[in-house]
């Protein structure tokens, strides 16, 4: 089958953004997910999330890996380069990319088996790089594509659509992000887009490493009474810690918030992550104390949910590499070749 | 006892212990030679295996210029005594051996008809030294001081060199200079100067340069306008990235800024470098990643995914002795078919063959060309024998018009004028098609990168005839390449001849010794050196051309002959294999005494009468 084109017929009174853009021009062609497929609501968070920050769509490159989670990329943003890449091994393709060109976005976009059991090693050390980026998975427990085996983030006890159960223990992806050094990390739930969209407007404006780890249910393998990735299950065990206002150059301060509850943090760009407050005890400027909180409450049953950690003056990849700030896709001969002149000194050193 | 009596044609072999400072020494006093005006070719032997941390460092001295390993050792340099009896009875008969004699050795662990000569280096050395580091790293220049009294090299060559070595850092330049003073003069005084071996001033090396196949490759990557390395440390290999790092932080630095005009990444794995360089090449940056065999094996899955997606790679492969970790220190040319089919499904990829350093530099900087070009992966491949021996090649050149081939991008400027964009639309009719960096315009030139079938605009199809389609293409896109490829070297006999020889890479300084030789006998056989894959006509003409050709190499299996024969749909009995696969280079006296035989057996029963049924041999 060859792609469906979406209907680009605007309704003249669709609201525009800064760039004049309407939704419409941030997103791409039909879904050929399931009915109800949580990526496809995370799909619909992200172009909501680009068009509000008034992302030039096509100054973002879109990098997935396999999986139904990965072929979401052509469901948003056809104006970006996209990138399927291979199973797992998204964030070095990611990396290598955003080494030619530091001035584009990065998006990468993945899935729990993509991300968590074949990729775990590239997951581990993107993040550990801090490549600029920010980097999606869509976490529903299981294997999508290939019809519904556990994946690594899977949680143990809990059941698949066959019946089987998960003995394994999962993969918190978030708190291995926080581990490992990702300036930018949260989690979220697909049907939750108040809170998700949000949470992907800071982690694009996030100048490091962002992680965001979105729960997004398998309506076809792993939505039934036992799984714990099921819409039912995380509507019940939601705990979300705060919620996010991302405040731009650009865009006025106009909420309200009660005095004590919020806290701003300020990126490098002039972005300002507004956090207000919806669990007292929780800190999301400490990367040990969030941890211990999400793990505790996971002890408990519950999904802790919200930017579970936040380093306003994260170093990127490229500071810590020291590189120019041109894209070095745009250096040519004159920057790059020595010339015969040096060689010649290199030879007469070799002799 | 009779010893040998060889000037400028000898082999010398230094049997050292790891990380005693040796090698710099040793390389010293193969520089001294060279310096003489007299061709060296040293190679370093270091086994995987640590106990007693043993390394060789075998030097040929040939006035003649013949830059294979000779094989054999003419004076041996015994200086670890866990490999004592091995390296005493590699010595040949008449020849030498130099050993520390501090501690006194019994009888029985010498041979007779070898001529000995012991010095008390560690006696001397503790006398001297009070340091135990100074007393080991010194140690190693009264050997080459001593050495240049009994061989006949010229002390004020090698003390040149040490004055170059520690320019500006006058205080170890002294004591090294009275360290070989010391050795020299103990020599002069109390060995058998000279040696029946003995180097004699000649005028055979002008202006060549010595210089390693890595170094020079690492140094090809910046020449060709690479920005991006990502690798992961495997012997024979580390060593380039490491090159590349140097060459870099010299030629690289934005001036003004201080900031780097490339980016190097040591990535967790090979499937990380590998993933990493795709990325970056299709984001529009130059870029390669360094490897041996082993990592060949795990970058599979992503070369497949760049040949069908079409994004340009450079991958040097310093190719060692296989299968697994095999003999990992050991030189092979055993990766070819790897290389040529690397992955999953039909795939073929071009390949480029260095002999040299000198062409490990070229090659290098043309694969950056030629993958952009081609927009697919293209492997350079050399092995430890190349990559990791400095060796005597003519000096590197730069030609300072010429200017990178980017291939068929399209600019913004091109997509407003209205260029026509299919991302996998062959315009030209050569298989190429125009690709876009991401980030280029506004509403024209997007594309969906995957590795799934795709229509001639990038979207996604499982249609047969839209996938024959495109990979039809890629084969007319692998018929273009060969334009790209270096050209083979045809090196014909002195008469016309039925019988040739094909060879490549680290091979060629021993067929081209073998062809001296073999012309002395007076036995024509024309040769040709491919240089790239796939092959171009010449190549497939040459064979055809004779009764019988020897594909000679570095391998098992005769890899490089399966090419040949499955490529250029060739008869395989008019290919021979002469195959050398020790893990040790190849010797000329090894390819001549092979060849030699097979065509002594050929001209019993004429090839030509089996194959083309009933022609004479003459
Ligand atoms: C090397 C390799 N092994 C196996 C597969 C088959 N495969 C495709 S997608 C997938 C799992 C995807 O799971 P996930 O990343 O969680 O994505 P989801 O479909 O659940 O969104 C597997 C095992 C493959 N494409 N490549
Ligand atoms: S199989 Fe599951 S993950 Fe894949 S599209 Fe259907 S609902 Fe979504
Ligand atoms: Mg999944």
């Amino acid at each position: 089958m060859t792609y469906l084109a979406k209907p680009k017929l605007h309704h003249p009174d669709l609201p525009k953004n800064a760039l004049g853009l309407t939704r419409r021009d941030y997103e791409g062609t039909i879904s050929t997910l399931c009915a109800g497929c949580g990526h496809d609501s995370i799909s619909a968070a992200i172009i909501q999330a680009c068009w509000e920050l008034a992302v030039q769509p096509h100054r973002v490159a879109k990098l997935s890996g396999i999986g139904c989670s990965s072929k979401t990329p052509t469901y948003f943003l056809d104006k970006s380069h996209g990138f399927n890449s291979v199973h797992g091994r998204m964030p070095s393709v990611l990396t290598g990319a955003n080494l030619a060109n530091r001035e584009l976005l990065y998006l990468g976009v993945s899935g729990d088996g993509d991300s968590a059991s074949i990729g775990l090693g590239q997951f581990a050390h993107s993040m550990r790089r801090g490549v600029n980026m920010t980097y999606i998975v869509e976490n529903n427990g299981v294997y999508g594509l290939t019809k519904g085996q556990f994946s690594a983030t899977a949680d143990r006890g809990s059941k698949s659509k066959r019946g089987a159960v998960n003995t394994d223990e999962g993969i918190d992806l978030a708190c291995l992000a926080m581990q490992l050094g990702a300036s930018y990390v949260a989690r979220s739930f697909s049907g939750d887009k108040h809170q998700l969209v949000p949470l992907i407007k800071g982690a694009l404006t996030h100048p490091g490493a962002a992680f965001i780890d979105v729960v997004s249910p398998c309506v076809a393998f792993n939505n039934h009474e036992g799984s714990t990735r099921s819409y039912d299950y995380v509507r019940h065990h939601n705990e979300a810690v705060n919620s996010l206002d991302v405040i731009t150059m650009h865009k006025e301060i106009t909420a309200e918030y009660p005095p004590g509850s919020l806290q701003e943090v300020r990126q490098h760009d002039g972005s300002v992550l507004r956090l207000r407050k919806l669990a007292d005890d929780y800190d999301s400027s400490s990367r040990i104390a969030a941890m211990s909180y999400v793990q505790s409450h996971y002890a408990r049953g519950e999904i802790v949910t919200g930017l579970l950690y936040v380093e306003p003056d994260a170093i990127d990849l490229h500071e810590h590499l020291g590189t120019t700030m041109r894209p070095l896709n745009e250096l040519g001969d004159k920057e790059l070749c020595p010339g015969s002149a040096a060689l010649a000194q290199f030879n007469a050193s070799l002799r | 006892m009779k010893t040998l009596q060889a000037t400028n044609d000898f082999v010398i072999k230094f049997a050292n212990v790891n990380g005693s400072g040796s090698a710099s020494a040793n390389t010293l006093f193969a520089k001294s030679i060279a310096r003489m005006g007299v061709p060296v070719s040293p190679r370093n032997i270091f086994p995987s295996n640590i106990q007693g941390l043993p390394t060789w460092y075998e030097v040929r001295v040939c006035e003649a210029g013949w830059n294979a390993r000779r094989g054999g050792a003419d004076l041996m340099v015994a200086m670890n005594p866990q490999t004592w009896e091995k390296d005493v009875a590699e010595v040949t008969p008449g020849g030498y051996l130099f050993y520390d004699s501090t501690r006194p050795m019994p009888a029985g662990k010498f041979r007779d008809d070898i001529l000995v000569i012991g010095m008390p280096l560690t006696e001397i050395c503790n006398a001297t030294y009070t340091d135990p580091r100074q007393r080991q790293l010194f140690k190693n220049i009264i050997y080459v001081g001593a050495l240049a009294a009994l061989l006949g090299i010229e002390l004020a060559e090698v003390e040149k060199l040490i004055g170059e070595q520690y320019k500006g850092k006058e205080k170890l330049l002294e004591p090294n200079v009275k360290a070989l003073r010391m050795g020299h003069e103990y020599a002069l005084a109390k060995l058998p100067c000279p040696l029946g071996l003995q180097v004699q001033r000649a005028d055979k090396v002008g202006d060549k340069v010595f210089l390693e196949g890595n170094n020079a490759a690492a140094l090809g990557a910046v020449f060709g306008g690479a920005t991006v390395c990502a690798w992961y440390p495997i012997t024979p290999s580390s060593s380039m990235a490491e090159a590349f790092a140097k060459h870099c932080r010299k030629y690289r630095m934005d001036k003004e800024t201080g900031k780097n005009n490339f980016a190097i990444v040591q990535a967790e794995d090979e499937l990380a470098s590998i993933g990493m360089v795709i990325g970056a090449a299709w984001n529009g940056a130059r870029a390669f990643t360094c490897t041996s065999g082993p990592g060949i094996s795990l970058m599979s899955e992503f070369i497949g995914l760049a040949y069908f997606a079409e994004i340009p790679a450079t991958l040097v492969n310093v190719q060692r002795a296989g299968p697994s970790t095999g003999m990992p220190t050991r030189t092979q040319q055993s990766d070819v078919l790897l290389c040529a089919f690397a992955s999953h499904g039909d795939t073929k990829h071009p390949i480029l063959f260095p002999q040299d350093a000198k062409e490990a530099f070229e090659f290098t900087a043309d694969a950056l060309d030629i993958a952009d070009r081609l927009q697919t992966p293209v492997f350079v491949l050399t092995d430890l024998d190349i990559g990791m021996n400095e060796r005597l090649c003519d000096p590197l050149t730069w030609d300072d018009a010429r200017t990178y081939d980017r291939g068929k991008v399209l600019t913004k400027e091109q997509l407003d004028a209205g260029a026509r964009f299919g991302r996998y639309l062959d315009v030209d009719d050569d298989g190429i098609t125009y690709r876009t960096y991401p980030g280029t315009h506004p509403s024209r030139g997007s594309f969906f990168t995957r590795g799934t079938s795709r229509d001639r605009y990038a979207r996604y199809t499982e249609e047969g005839t839209a996938y024959v389609d495109n990979m039809q293409r890629l084969l007319r896109k692998f018929e273009t390449a060969k334009h790209f490829m270096p050209k083979p070297v045809v090196r014909p006999a002195a008469k016309p001849s039925r019988y040739g020889a094909i060879y490549y890479g680290s091979t060629a300084p021993a067929m081209e010794e073998a062809l001296a030789l073999f012309e002395a006998d007076g036995i024509h056989l024309d040769a040709l050196r491919v240089r790239a894959f796939p092959f171009q006509d010449a190549v497939i003409d040459f064979v055809n051309d004779h009764d019988h050709v020897f594909v000679v190499e570095q391998n098992r299996d005769g890899q490089l002959r399966t090419l040949l024969v499955t490529e250029g749909a060739l008869d395989p009995a008019r290919l021979g294999a002469v195959l050398h696969y020790d893990g040790t280079p190849i010797t000329a006296r090894f390819i001549h005494g092979d060849i030699a035989k097979r065509l002594s057996a050929l001209q019993v029963t004429p090839l030509r009468r089996t194959v083309a049924g009933g022609a004479s041999g003459e």
